[in-house]
């Protein structure tokens, strides 16, 4: 029971009180380049959850039983990213087959994910912060849960905005890091939630 | 009190915009009298603080960026007071005044002005006091003693065992430590009559957050009556979840909304890190407008009033 | 030669203004949110991506010619990872109190879009010499505006300027500036003051030219 209430708090804490976005500023490219839509901004979210689960689980079985037994823990870095490439590449190619539909709706954004920091970031993380397999996974996954909520929030406020009279010299990159930073101020009333 | 249907949504166009925000004012000023009355001068000099500098942002701003002068449409006005009536009564001028800046600057011209914001702009600079100087924004008079000078400094009755010390009918009357103008509850009834009758607002989204923070209070287990008459929900319910720029225009989308606002308000008292949840709460609920208003519809209201809101 | 020496330095140039990868390109948004906290760990963080953009480009450079089109990506991204470990090793060592205060994004310099950009677009098709310069001025325009993001939030959030104390005793620091939502605030505005600047000046430049 406790150990179950634990996990639940610390799945709550990755989406809301630390926030990827709002709190540890990682993934913000994407958070600010495929926002203009809901829409789209919802199928690269869900593509990011996809890997960023699946990444945590790999770095962790790379790490853990790969570069320590070997002390090269200093290749972290590099292993993590060829972990991550390969696994966009197989998520690309499995997606194509199993599922045509999604891959359509993903497709695109996978490619990119490679170069997103959220998910070096996150096996980066589950290293440094000393998290068990089980933890890994979940901080992979609801971290991501986490970007996605604040990338719909974004894009949702974007659209909003479309029609607004901003002044000129604030369109586009200045005025959503301006939404972003008081979003960031609003998702502060989440903090000692947990 | 009789509770008066008011057809939603509100059409708003320019003309307009001038009745209906000296509407706001008139019933912000009971809310006003009370604060001044309970606070004495202090609570005017930061009410003159936040309301002079937000109408004087408004205007520099407006001739600085060569754009039309639309100071006269009073809603700098209403942001103004109704900073100065969330902010505790000891507030330093500069705090007020840097908070009252930011609110018009960067909240609401930054994006476009008037009816382009997705923040209520006097939450969001209450949220910056909150996070720039947390000790000047939850230090609080007791005024229960006799003269406001004698009072000392304390936490908000929401923080600690203090609410207990309170009866229902001193939280009602408002001669407790708190914000300027969420003390008293009977001045701000009095505002949502007065809302209400002029139909400025529709009753929908007050008195479902009030409900909702009374349920999620109960199921929270807390108080219900006491959670609601203490801090400033009912102040935020009615006048600043209220805003028309911030929520929803869609009769479903507001009952999801509201109840949002009363569930996040009681959910952060209860676990949250702060004291006050209705700051952060209207906040977070705006940010989910647009998302609201997009996928909740309204089959008989909903049909478009995008474009009518930016005339605004 | 002087014609050489001059377009170096019109390479240089154009990485410090007239591309500066933050403020022009908006690339690299991540590190210069998250660690402009403070003036010193903006140099930090702009001297390590500055090592590890010249690194990365010279030998992207030196290699043009032998790496396969095809997996020219996977091939930049190692020579990145080297670049950045080499940089992790060095701070951890010796700068241990900056290694900490960057935290992860040291090693996130592997994914700072501004490097593989570089690499991808100038350094695979441009000589050594060249490349190296594109990626010093890369460096120096990404340090630059990381240092000012860095002063300006740890001059409002911490009253502090390096670390000095240059706001009097009196001043209350707005703690907002050294949160999260102020680097998102700071960088926001910065942009839309160099915008409003930029354009000031090119209808400056039109009017003169009589094509306003």
């Amino acid at each position: 029971m406790n150990e179950i209430t634990k996990m639940l708090l610390f799945m709550v804490s990755c989406v809301l009180t630390n926030n990827f976005i709002f709190s540890k500023f990682l993934g913000c490219c994407p958070f600010l380049g495929v926002s203009n839509k809901v829409e789209t901004a919802a199928s690269m979210g869900l593509a990011v959850t996809f890997v960023m689960t699946i990444a945590s689980l790999f770095s962790y079985m790379v790490y853990h039983w790969l570069l320590v037994p070997l002390k090269i823990t200093f290749m972290q870095t590099i292993a993590f990213i060829l972990v991550i490439a390969a696994l966009v590449q197989f998520v690309e190619m499995f997606l194509k087959k199993a599922s045509p539909s999604l891959h359509g709706a993903l497709g695109i954004y996978l490619p990119l994910i490679t170069t997103n920091c959220a998910v070096l970031g996150v096996a980066t993380l589950n290293v440094s912060e000393n998290y068990n397999l089980i933890y890994s996974v979940l901080n992979g996954a609801f971290s991501a849960i986490g970007f996605l909520v604040a990338i719909v929030l974004m894009a949702g406020v974007r659209e909003r905005l479309e029609n607004a009279k901003i002044p000129e010299c604030m369109k586009g990159f200045p005025i959503s890091l301006v939404s972003a930073g008081l979003m960031a101020i609003a998702f502060m009333g989440f903090s000692g939630l947990v | 009190m009789s509770i008066r249907l008011s057809s939603a949504p509100h059409i708003r166009t320019g003309a307009s915009t001038q009745s209906l925000m000296l509407n706001v004012v008139i019933a912000l000023m009971p809310c006003v009298a009370a604060g001044v009355y309970l606070f004495e001068m202090n609570a005017l000099a930061v009410l003159c603080m936040s309301t002079g500098t937000a109408v004087l942002m408004e205007y520099l701003w407006q001739k600085l960026m060569k754009i039309p002068v639309r100071v006269g449409d009073c809603s700098a006005l209403v942001t103004g007071i109704i900073l100065g009536l969330t902010l505790p009564p000891t507030l330093p001028w500069w705090a007020t005044m840097v908070a009252s800046a930011f609110a018009i600057i960067i909240v609401k011209q930054l994006f476009g002005g008037i009816g382009d914001n997705f923040l209520n702009p006097a939450l969001t600079a209450r949220a910056v006091l909150l996070a720039s100087w947390p000790a000047h924004m939850t230090t609080f008079v007791d005024i229960s003693r006799e003269h406001v000078a004698d009072a000392v400094s304390m936490a908000t009755p929401l923080s600690g065992e203090n609410a207990v010390e309170y009866t229902w009918m001193q939280l009602f009357q408002g001669a407790i430590p708190g914000s300027i103008g969420e003390t008293c509850k009977a001045a701000i009834l009095v505002g949502l009559a007065y809302l209400l009758i002029t139909k400025t607002i529709s009753w929908r989204i007050p008195v479902i957050t009030m409900l909702s923070a009374f349920v999620s209070a109960f199921i929270l287990g807390m108080d219900p009556v006491e959670s609601v008459l203490t801090g400033g929900i009912l102040f935020g319910a009615v006048f600043m979840a209220t805003d028309y720029t911030t929520s929803p225009m869609n009769a479903s989308a507001q009952y999801a909304y509201s109840v949002g606002i009363g569930f996040l308000t009681m959910l952060i008292r209860r676990f949250g890190a702060y004291p006050e949840g209705v700051t952060y709460a209207i906040l977070l609920m705006n940010i989910l407008t647009p998302l609201l208003d997009k996928y909740l519809p309204n089959k008989i209201y909903g049909h478009g009033k995008k474009k009518e809101a930016n005339q605004a | 030669m002087i014609k050489e020496r001059k377009s170096l330095g019109k390479i240089f140039l154009n990485g410090v203004i007239t591309e500066n990868p933050t403020f022009r390109l908006v690339l690299g948004a991540c590190p210069t949110l998250a660690v402009t906290t403070s003036a010193v760990n903006g140099i930090g963080m702009g001297a390590a991506a500055t090592f590890v953009l010249v690194g990365s480009n010279v030998v992207v450079s030196m290699l043009r010619k032998f790496i396969p089109d095809n997996v020219r990506i996977p091939a930049f991204i190692v020579i990145i990872c080297t670049f950045v470990t080499m940089v992790q090793l060095f701070m951890q060592a010796y700068l241990p109190s900056l290694y900490e205060s960057l935290g992860i994004f040291i090693p996130l310099i592997v994914v700072n879009c501004i490097i593989l950009a570089r690499a991808e677009a100038f350094a695979s098709k441009n000589p050594v010499l060249a490349s190296a310069v594109d990626g010093l001025g890369m460096g120096v325009g990404f340090t630059l505006a990381l240092t000012l993001i860095g002063m300006i939030r740890e001059l409002i959030g911490s009253g502090t300027l390096f670390g000095l104390n240059v706001m009097g005793a009196g001043y209350e620091p707005m703690l907002l500036f050294v949160l999260a939502s102020g680097g998102f605030l700071t960088f926001g505005i910065l942009l839309g003051v160099i915008n409003a600047i930029t354009a000031y000046f090119q209808r400056d430049k039109h009017s003169e030219g009589g094509r306003a």
